[in-house]
């Protein structure tokens, strides 16, 4: 009955990391984008064991000394040693991205899979909800928010709560559009067909489809974040004590600095900014590239 | 008559992370003016490919690597890419597989065709080429006031003819139609390819079918190609390519038919295709034909006639002078 | 002994709109008897939009009929949980058509295997586990080293559909509902995958319900035929029967419009004599008769089933001379 099988030719393809090295020298934006992530991850790493963190707070080391070998980056009007207020600085950045973006994607993706799965009363709720809070303008929220709280309240902790609570939304409504075309794919009803369960089909079917979805919105989730919390630090309305770096420019522009000539103060928390978010951007891009095989550009 | 299509030795790759998949490897054809093609092959054998690279259509990571296809008397492979935009549709018209689910869902139907008008001629007075597209759609068997609906308001079918109008509208010489029923049902699968068929006579143009439907040759083209891992394997008329097919690929095809005489007779063809990136030496059909030889293992069989009629066949089996070779079974049988 | 599946007079009806409720009546007072002593291979033939694939969603227990009953063992299978469910589930299966559609990217192919034994479970351990894949994956001509472990997008179509079928097999079903399961294969690869459906019905007495609207295909693999036009049965019997002698005109036009690889048996002889579906309205009387040839003042009523001869039967008052079948009969009218 059955015809033989004649001997079947599979292709090897080249290994997995061979391949991933190709496509980062074709995706070039990716791969700055990672190099320069890669670079500020190692500074803040090796910062933390090398850096005394009392340093990055006030009344700690002699006062606006220009860079030196002994201070790399100069201290400032309060008594900081910026090299240490920049280490510090930037795991406390990174620390309120994460957990915004944490807590925005976790929303998200429980949120819009319940919207899209259970549908109904419950799906034109969650969705409405969103709809209505997408309009705002979030960082005059932000700004009323932050601006009314008693300066003791503001900590980095809060700082993330602020940011993420007009963030999730995003995230929602993505993980909803997914949940909703994937439930109707031909694979979620052989499941059924093969006595899967429905909260089997839930977490075994259709999550780990959308983890790529969850990883983009992370990452998007995070930028956000970031970008949130320094221009909130900039204006004054972050956790004045933290050397966050908002803060070290806003202090900076507080006791005129560049007039006073004290350069290095606000110099180096720019850079570090841009830097963070220049590199981000970029993974931004070269994600975008990756997931879109349209833009994707083969050589 | 001099044909109106000639294809010489084309050859596309395409370049992938896997290595170089020959998607063509050395094509010649040629077509008469006024004659149905069609092009049969598998899913890889290279069918589509060899349409995208008539039109010069093929995108990285593929790419042109040798050869020539010259439509009437000119090279469109040593065009320029205005000269070929303009070429297009104009001298060489392709409706691609799914066409019909490409037309703008916001645009009306005639704005479609006046934009591929406009994008030849801008200079075509408004009223001249309108009228172009009415007498287009009327050859297609559809009525005027399909020029101001929307592709929603139209039956799959008539959106595939409304597919072969726009290509027409500027009577090119040669149409390639890919797969251009593969959605349809098949009462509406006849009426398109009657409109096809009647258009062709109108314009008197020559047609390439694309498909892997050998009814649908049968019952529609003159000549058959048959396509195998990027190489032209047959060529024949189609009564000689149902009656007596000289290929064993070709033959093995024809036998897997189903017809309503031989009622539960499956004969499928063994073995898969070869992959593109990785020929076997020699013929590529050798490790699945039942009359392989030890020099079709090595040696390369070229595309060669058959006299006296204008097949052609790329097979050991057959010298160019149409003698029987050694092993065929033919000469076997007589010596038993 | 209660028959296996049972589908009484069942309608279904899509409505869409909250406060304009459109309507569409996918299937209408359809009625079907499986039994498990007799396995047979039925083909329910319709163009897209004839109600087939309604059927297939209705018989898998996904969609809920607007009215009629679905009885399983004699009981409603919206009413069944727990293990019986289970029994259902595992005794009535589908093969699917789109090849790549059933495959979690997520997963290797072996997913599509592993779940159903583990859920069924079908084998005690996990050696079992694999004896049995490997000999369904063999039993469709695939080698098993070459197929686990890989991921869907690194097989070919072929391939895929192949593993479809091998989870029939791993699942021996008492139904399997199979819907256009070769429309997407290559034609080469068509013979051995109905070979091995048939061989699911021969040897382990798997009724299988083929749903296609390709009638070549239909003819070689089924024993009685059923043919659907928006949501009605126009036609039914033993399959020989109905496409060498087609009572119905919708019938007659479906095989009129095949491609029949035979140069013997050209369109040009019959020609078109329906007219184009122009609106989708919905009449009380035939569905066919807008484009019906032989309309008549009576078939502003619905016809009623007529048995043409013991095999045989249509819906159409050109046999109104012809004593009347109940819908609920129509299974009794099927050859085995």
């Amino acid at each position: 009955m059955a015809t033989t099988a004649l001997p079947q030719q599979t292709i090897v393809l080249p290994s997995r990391t061979r391949l991933f090295f190709n496509y980062l020298r074709r995706n070039k934006s990716l791969t700055i984008g990672l190099l320069m992530l890669t670079g500020l991850v190692l500074f803040t790493v090796i910062g933390l064991f090398t850096i005394d963190p009392k340093h990055a707070y006030p009344l700690s080391v002699p006062t606006r000394r220009p860079p030196s070998l002994e201070y790399p980056f100069g201290t400032d009007f309060f008594g900081r040693d910026l090299y240490a207020a920049m280490v510090v600085g930037m795991w406390q950045t990174a620390l309120i991205g994460f957990m915004a973006g944490a807590i925005g994607t976790f929303i998200g993706t429980v949120l819009g899979f319940i919207s899209a799965y259970f549908g109904g009363w419950v799906d034109t709720t969650i969705k409405g909800i969103c709809q209505i809070l997408t309009p705002i303008p979030v960082f005059l929220i932000q700004v009323i928010i932050a601006g009314s709280l008693d300066k003791r309240y503001v900590t980095i902790f809060t700082m993330a709560l602020i940011v993420v609570l007009l963030a999730w939304m995003g995230p929602t409504l993505v993980i909803r559009a997914q949940v909703l075309s994937m439930k109707e794919r031909q694979f979620v009803a052989v499941a059924k067909l093969s006595g899967v369960s429905e909260l089997g089909i839930i977490f075994k079917e259709i999550l780990p489809n959308l983890l790529p979805f969850i990883a983009a919105s992370f990452v998007g989730q995070v930028f956000t974040a970031m970008i949130a919390s320094f221009y909130l630090a900039v204006l004054g309305l972050g956790p004045l004590r933290e050397p966050l770096l908002g803060n070290i420019i806003w202090a900076a522009q507080s006791q005129s600095a560049f007039f006073n000539g004290w350069w290095w103060w606000p110099l180096t928390p720019s850079i570090a900014i841009v830097l963070i978010l220049g590199s981000l951007a970029l993974i931004n891009m070269g994600l975008d590239e990756l997931a879109n095989p349209r833009v994707r550009r083969t050589e | 008559m001099p044909p109106v299509l000639q294809v010489r030795n084309l050859q596309v790759s395409y370049y992938t992370d896997a290595g170089r998949a020959r998607a063509l490897d050395g094509v010649d054809l040629d077509l008469n003016p006024g004659e149905k093609l069609g092009l049969v092959g598998e899913s890889g054998s290279g069918k589509s490919t060899m349409a995208l690279a008539m039109m010069r259509m093929i995108k990285p990571p593929g790419r042109i690597e040798g050869g020539q296809v010259i439509v009437g008397d000119t090279d469109i492979t040593a065009l320029s890419e205005e000269e070929m935009r303009k070429a297009r549709l104009s001298k060489i018209a392709y409706i691609p597989q799914g066409a019909m689910n490409s037309l703008n869902p916001v645009i009306r139907i005639g704005a479609q065709m006046m934009d591929a008008i406009r994008a030849h001629n801008e200079k075509e007075p408004k009223h001249e080429a309108e009228e172009r597209c009415m007498r287009a759609l009327e050859s297609v068997d559809l009525k005027r006031s399909v020029f101001k609906m929307y592709a929603h308001e139209l039956s799959g079918g008539m959106k595939q003819r409304v597919c072969i109008a726009i290509s027409i509208l500027l009577r090119p010489q040669v149409l390639i139609a890919d797969e251009p029923t593969s959605a349809l049902d098949v009462v509406t699968q006849r009426q398109v390819m009657e409109t096809l068929d009647h258009v062709q006579q109108q314009l008197g143009c020559a047609i390439i079918l694309i498909g892997h439907d050998m009814g649908l040759m049968a019952q529609f083209v003159d000549k058959v190609a048959v396509m195998y891992a990027g190489r032209l394997t047959e060529l024949s008329s189609v009564r000689e390519m149902f009656t007596d097919p000289k290929h064993p690929y070709a033959q093995a095809l024809i036998r897997s038919l189903p017809s309503l005489e031989n009622k539960g007779v499956f004969q499928g063809i063994p073995g898969l295709a070869p992959s593109l990136l990785r020929l076997p030496g020699g013929c590529p059909f050798h490790p699945r034909c039942p009359h392989a030889m030890d020099i079709c293992t090595t040696k390369l069989p070229a595309f060669l006639p058959l006299p006296p009629s204008e097949r052609r066949v790329a097979c050991h089996l057959y010298t160019s002078d149409g003698a029987i070779p050694v092993n065929a079974p033919e000469r076997l049988q007589a010596a038993q | 002994m209660a028959p296996l599946l049972e589908l009484r007079n069942i309608t279904k009806v899509y409505s869409r709109g909250l406060i304009n409720r459109a309507s569409t009546t996918a299937l209408s007072n359809v009625s079907l008897t499986i039994d498990e002593a007799e396995p047979t291979i039925v083909t329910v033939a319709g163009e897209s939009g004839s109600g087939k694939t309604t059927l297939a969603m209705l018989l898998l227990g996904f969609i809920q009929p607007t009215e009629g009953q679905i009885l399983y063992k004699g009981k409603d299978i919206s009413t069944l949980v727990g293990e019986e469910k289970l029994t259902f589930r595992r005794e009535v299966q589908a093969v699917f058509q789109d090849p790549f559609a059933v495959f979690n990217p997520f997963y290797t192919v072996d997913h599509l295997l592993t779940v159903p034994i583990e859920k069924f479970k079908l084998a005690k351990n996990k050696t079992e586990a694999r004896d049995r894949m490997y000999e369904a994956l063999t039993a469709v001509g695939l080698r098993p080293d070459d197929i686990l472990g890989r991921f869907p997008h690194q097989l070919s179509g072929g391939q895929r559909q192949r593993i479809n079928v091998a989870r029939a097999l791993v699942l021996k079903p008492k139904l399997l509902v199979a819907d256009e399961p070769v429309s997407m294969v290559d034609a080469s690869l068509r013979a051995n995958i109905l070979e091995t459906l048939r061989s699911l019905q021969r040897d382990y007495g798997v009724t299988i319900i083929y749903i296609t609207h390709d009638l070549t295909t239909a003819y070689h693999i089924a024993k009685s035929i059923i043919v659907l036009y928006r949501g009605a049965v126009m036609e039914a019997g033993d399959v020989d029967k109905v496409i060498k002698e087609p009572q119905h005109p919708y019938t007659r036009l479906l095989i009129d419009s095949i491609p029949w690889p035979d140069l013997s048996r050209r369109w040009g002889e019959t020609e078109l004599k329906a007219k184009e579906a122009e609106t989708d309205e919905q009449t009380t009387g035939c569905r066919f008769a807008a484009r019906c040839p032989y309309v008549m003042e009576v078939c502003k009523n619905p016809p009623p089933l007529f048995q043409i001869n013991p095999h045989q039967t249509a819906s159409c008052f050109l046999h109104a001379s012809k004593p009347e079948v109940a819908p609920e009969q129509l299974s009794e009218l099927l050859p085995v």
